[in-house]
């Protein structure tokens, strides 16, 4: 075809309401262009992102102590868990602290410290409070915090079977 | 709505020149494949280019997961393959791209040779030209050993006896190159920073010098 006569057609009727030739093509290679780069972004991207879509893995319940040796003063309890982290696979060691509360039922903190994630121990200064040596946050039995830290300690999900007690997954306190 | 953005940025640094002074230039006809259909053969420097790109993100988004470990390398590649969502696509990508972007870039320099591009004022051009290709294969070669299985590492073996047999010097670049006596912990590291940092930096400073002589000297004419 002959490329002047087509664009002498396209250009003449200056005040047609049609898409002009500049506006198809660069509509048309703006569009294909942008398929291209998309189809070779996406899926880096969904690659990218894909720790925060994986589905997450319920934790197990943990066999730690036996239920008679839970007494209203906390003690500490130490525990393994499985723990699967991409490529490796581990069992890091946990701990709890574990009592019985002024409702006789048994619950265990984490010692994980609200304020800025150190750990805090039973009687460290006060004996009846828990204690962070970070930056002294205080926290009462039940995991109540009195100084520093926003937020209360967290509390293992806690089940009792056949005499023995069994730590889950981290839940918000409950009892403060 | 880009408009609008466009000439806020514009009124304010005056960017229309820079561009302007980068892809505003006239496509020679007898490159233009819309006229010659066979100047196609002058569009594999650009695919080059495109299948590089594609190689540098690519990598930036495996390094997200990939470990330059012995213990680890071989399991987090594995991960990244079959557990991670489009693994094998990104993956994919980086793998097929490798050997794509060695076809398109021999394709280019034939192009180059058969029509006599090489030759004056553009004889320095062809030397980076080469300069880029052997950064190509030595990023094809450190790159092959990262996955760290029985290819790579008997790759990887025989691809630093054939350095070890340079003579004279064959024994010092083979150890060089293991970073030790042996393929292992020290060569996968040595590996992987030569794959990720010094030959890509090494190609972009090219890949900048090829361009720049490329606009300064326009492109060679029709034959």
């Amino acid at each position: 075809m002959d490329h002047n006569k087509q664009q002498d057609t396209a250009h003449a009727p200056a005040q047609r309401k049609e898409m002009t030739r500049r506006q198809f093509l660069s509509y048309t290679l703006g569009g294909a262009g942008a398929f291209m780069a998309g189809g070779a972004i996406l899926p880096m991207i969904r690659f990218a992102v894909d720790p925060i879509l994986q589905k997450k893995e319920k934790g197990n319940f943990v066999k730690v102590i036996e239920e008679s040796k839970v007494t209203s003063e906390p003690t500490e309890v130490k525990f393994k868990v499985h723990q699967v982290d991409g490529w490796y696979e581990s069992d890091p060691k946990l701990s709890a602290w574990i009592a019985k509360g002024d409702d006789g039922k048994i619950f265990a903190l984490s010692p994980v410290c609200k304020h800025l994630g150190c750990t805090v121990s039973w009687a460290a200064e006060s004996p009846t409070e828990y204690h962070c040596p970070c930056h002294g946050a205080r926290y009462t039995k039940d995991g109540k915090t009195l100084a520093v830290a926003p937020k209360s300690l967290d509390e293992y999900e806690v089940k009792l079977d056949n005499g023995w007690v069994y730590l889950g997954p981290i839940e918000p306190n409950t009892r403060a | 709505m880009f408009k609008s953005m466009y000439n806020w940025i514009d009124e304010r640094l005056d960017i229309t020149p820079m561009w302007r002074d980068i892809a505003d230039h006239e496509v020679p006809e007898h490159v233009n494949p819309a006229h010659h259909f066979s100047a196609f053969v002058y569009c594999f420097g650009g695919l080059t280019f495109f299948i590089t790109v594609i190689q540098i993100l690519s990598g930036m988004f495996l390094t997200m997961y990939y470990v330059p470990d012995i213990i680890n390398a071989y399991y987090s590649v594995d991960y990244l393959q079959h557990q991670v969502a489009f693994g094998a696509i990104v993956r994919g990508m980086h793998h097929w791209g490798a050997s794509l972007v060695i076809v398109m870039m021999f394709l280019h320099t034939l192009r180059v040779f058969f029509t006599g591009s090489y030759k004056a004022p553009r004889e320095m051009n062809w030397i980076v030209g080469m300069l880029i290709f052997f950064v190509m294969l030595g990023l094809g070669f450190t790159g092959y050993l990262l996955p760290w299985d029985n290819k790579a590492y008997y790759a990887t073996k025989v691809g630093l006896e054939i350095a070890g047999s340079v003579p004279y010097l064959g024994d010092y670049i083979k150890e060089l190159m293991n970073g030790g006596t042996i393929v292992g912990a020290q060569t996968l590291t040595r590996f992987f920073a030569i794959h990720v940092f010094f030959l890509p930096g090494a190609l972009l400073a090219l890949l900048a010098g090829h361009f720049i002589m490329i606009r300064k000297q326009g492109i060679s004419g029709p034959l």
